[in-house]
């Protein structure tokens, strides 16, 4: 298993690996607060110090996702967000920017879209990765193989209450990175970073020389800085998607968004 | 038919089914699976469900000859499997009977569990407090304004019902908030499932617990008609008392096997829970099945008089069952559902649940065309606890001194 890709998502941690630099991972659920603001969110959040994109695809019924991003998944459904409006922000996105993008989302709406239609388009619309939340490892070989060939990536949560033979599972699907879940439990803002997320970098490193990325409960600048101790990539999401949703109605929404990024990242600058 | 075991070790009926959750979930899914391995093949764990089956839950319940109704239809004689006189009124009991037993094995002295209609949820409370353990039902909030007396019962034995506010406030996000609980309180809560949904094993362990509806009704037809039936059916919804009851006969290849969805008011997605008329695979919950959905890959919204029947997806075993023409699936809508609760409270001083009246309904349909035939209705549930509805769709009763 080769441990860096050709991708956008490759290119990044082999970047960050020499310079000894840990990547920001900002999450946003596309389409929110409405499919006309996802592109300039992502800019902002790129202005702001995020070096990867998780663009999460809105779903009705978000089994693993805390009150925050449910809230926007339903506000940007409400406002029309679709898998193939996402894929033509990405396009838009691409005109713009080489952010490494990856797709984050449910399972269903790629069934419905067709797996090996949604791998084709969405490589053409410039995606690096794939992030399916619900597809557990054991059903992945197929998904992996298809989204593959197109040349994405795949990438694979592994948690802490994962056995030793499920996270060989996701060491041996992933590519890009691993995305550890800090803790058990949805998606949310916690006080502090979990104890548990120390152990399962390290068990985790022992199976794969792939980067490995934290996220889940991360959302302050010392939580950030905590996390970049271990990991090589940090996550977060439900503390950028509550930040869009308050400002969702100002004029100046991107440009406090950029603010916001910047505050998050500024442990990763200082060395 | 095929031989083929399912299902396999994974979960699959054929292509459906499986454990498609999110990495947390699935640690306490094969903490579960492997539990529930055990106890079933421990004697001293079916001898005590078997007791509690007996002699708190009131089984075996009859299979009763319904011969007024039979004779009025001039058509098939329609017997019925009358669960609704189990403890709490409904079939649900049996497996929160299993699941308690499970749970108490396990060590877990919190149990959460959704519902819908309220009686999985009572069901649930009842057992909790019959063994003495923390009981949290999440009940969307539009279906506690639809079910205000079961959310009475619940609290009145002791169960907390927590209102769910997201999604479409029903059903489906009542299961997405237990998910969501559960995945935060593995280590002392057991999710109480209450349909043979969701990821494996939940409708394996479901079946399990429910096929003492369908082995019961086997040998009460052998021994009181003297042979097996023609046709059985039953009412889907998440499909556990028809799985229960089919289960048992799937073998008979002479028994046919009918599942009857809710038709809900009209074809139109949002109006009915017909999966396999109106929907096409995908996943919801953790299974793979016939789901209702947008062409988007939304779930869709769902209708029907009657809160059991209305959910977006069917349980994966009906699905296979579906595909190996082993069971029929038709629909019946609202209207037809409660004119044959009527007819049945009139002809055999029955109340059916509305669930079970829609299993009730085809049998209507259908039996006066065949005069030579047996069949067997499952009565999942008895009609107490839609008192309410009934009212409103029969004024004229209401009003008549």
């Amino acid at each position: 298993m080769p441990t860096e890709t050709t991708t956008r998502i490759g290119g990044l941690f082999s970047k960050c690996g020499a310079s000894g630099r840990k990547a920001f991972i900002a999450y946003l659920t596309a389409g929110h607060p409405t499919p006309a603001h996802t592109a300039s969110l992502v800019l902002a959040l790129e202005r702001g110090g995020a070096d990867l994109i998780e663009l999460g695809v809105p779903f009705s019924d978000p089994i693993a996702d805390g009150p925050v991003i449910q809230a926007a998944s339903e506000r940007a459904l409400r406002n029309g967000a679709t898998l193939a409006g996402l894929l033509d922000t990405v396009v838009e996105i691409r005109r713009r920017s080489q952010i490494p993008i990856l797709l984050f989302s449910y399972l269903n709406p790629l069934l419905k879209y067709g797996f090996d239609k949604v791998a084709r388009d969405a490589a053409a619309a410039g995606i690096d990765g794939v992030l399916l939340t619900d597809l557990p490892v054991e059903e992945a070989k197929d998904p992996v193989a298809r989204l593959r060939g197109q040349g994405l990536d795949t990438v694979f949560l592994a948690a802490p209450t994962s056995s030793e033979r499920r996270l060989r599972l996701v060491a041996e699907h992933s590519a890009g990175f691993v995305y550890l879940v800090s803790r058990t439990g949805v998606t949310g803002e916690r006080q502090s970073l979990s104890q548990a997320a120390a152990p399962l970098t390290q068990r985790m490193r022992e199976l794969t020389r792939l980067p490995l990325a934290i996220g889940f409960g991360i959302g302050a600048p010392d939580q950030v800085g905590e996390a970049a101790k271990i990991a090589d990539g940090i996550v977060v999401g439900s503390a950028i998607v509550h930040f869009i949703e308050t400002h969702a109605a100002s004029d100046e929404l991107d440009r406090k968004l950029e603010e916001f990024t910047r505050h998050l990242t500024a442990p990763l600058r200082v060395t | 038919m095929s031989s083929a075991v399912v299902p396999d070790a994974l979960g699959h009926f054929g292509p459906y089914g499986g454990r498609y959750v999110p990495e947390v979930l699935m640690s306490p899914l094969e903490e579960l699976e492997q539990a529930y391995g055990e106890a079933r093949r421990d004697p001293a764990f079916r001898n005590e469900l078997q007791s509690l089956l007996h002699h708190y839950a009131g089984r075996p319940t009859p299979l009763y000859f319904a011969s007024r109704l039979s004779e009025s239809l001039k058509g098939a004689r329609i017997w019925l499997k009358r669960e609704d006189l189990l403890h709490t009124g409904a079939h649900k009991i049996n497996n929160c009977l299993g699941q308690i037993l499970l749970a108490r094995r396990m060590g877990k002295r919190r149990i959460i569990a959704e519902t819908g209609a309220g009686q999985h949820g009572v069901a649930t409370a009842t057992v909790c407090a019959l063994f003495g353990m923390e009981c949290v039902v999440y009940m969307g909030e539009e279906d506690m304004r639809r079910q205000r007396l079961n959310v009475f019962r619940m609290r009145l034995l002791g169960a907390n019902v927590t209102a769910v506010r997201t999604g479409s406030r029903t059903l489906k996000d009542a299961i997405s908030e237990a998910m969501r609980d559960w995945v935060t309180n593995i280590a002392t809560t057991h999710y109480l499932l209450g349909s043979a949904l969701g990821a494996h094993p939940y409708p394996l362990m479901v079946r399990d617990f429910h096929k003492v509806i369908g082995e019961e009704a086997r040998a009460q037809a052998l021994e009181q008609i003297g042979r097996l039936p023609d046709v059985v059916l039953a009412c889907v919804g998440g499909g556990s008392n028809a799985i229960g009851i089919f289960y048992p006969f799937v073998p008979d290849s002479g028994v046919r096997l009918i599942g009857v969805e809710a038709g809900g008011r009209s074809h139109k997605l949002g109006d009915h829970a017909a999966r396999f008329s109106g929907g096409s695979p995908g996943v919801l919950h953790g299974a793979f099945s016939y789901l209702l959905q947008d062409e988007a890959g939304q779930v869709g919204l769902t209708h029907s008089v009657s809160a059991g029947l209305d959910y977006a997806l069917i349980g994966p075993e009906h699905a296979w069952l579906h595909d190996q023409s082993r069971a029929e699936y038709v629909s019946i809508g609202d209207a037809d559902a409660l004119a044959a609760a009527r007819t049945l409270a009139r002809m055999e001083g029955v109340i059916p649940a509305l669930e079970s009246s829609h299993a009730v309904a085809e049998a209507i349909r259908r039996a006066p065309a065949e005069p030579e035939a047996v069949y067997i209705v499952n009565v999942s549930g008895r009609g107490d606890k839609d008192m309410d509805i009934y009212r409103e769709n029969m004024p004229e009763l209401d009003d008549a001194d």
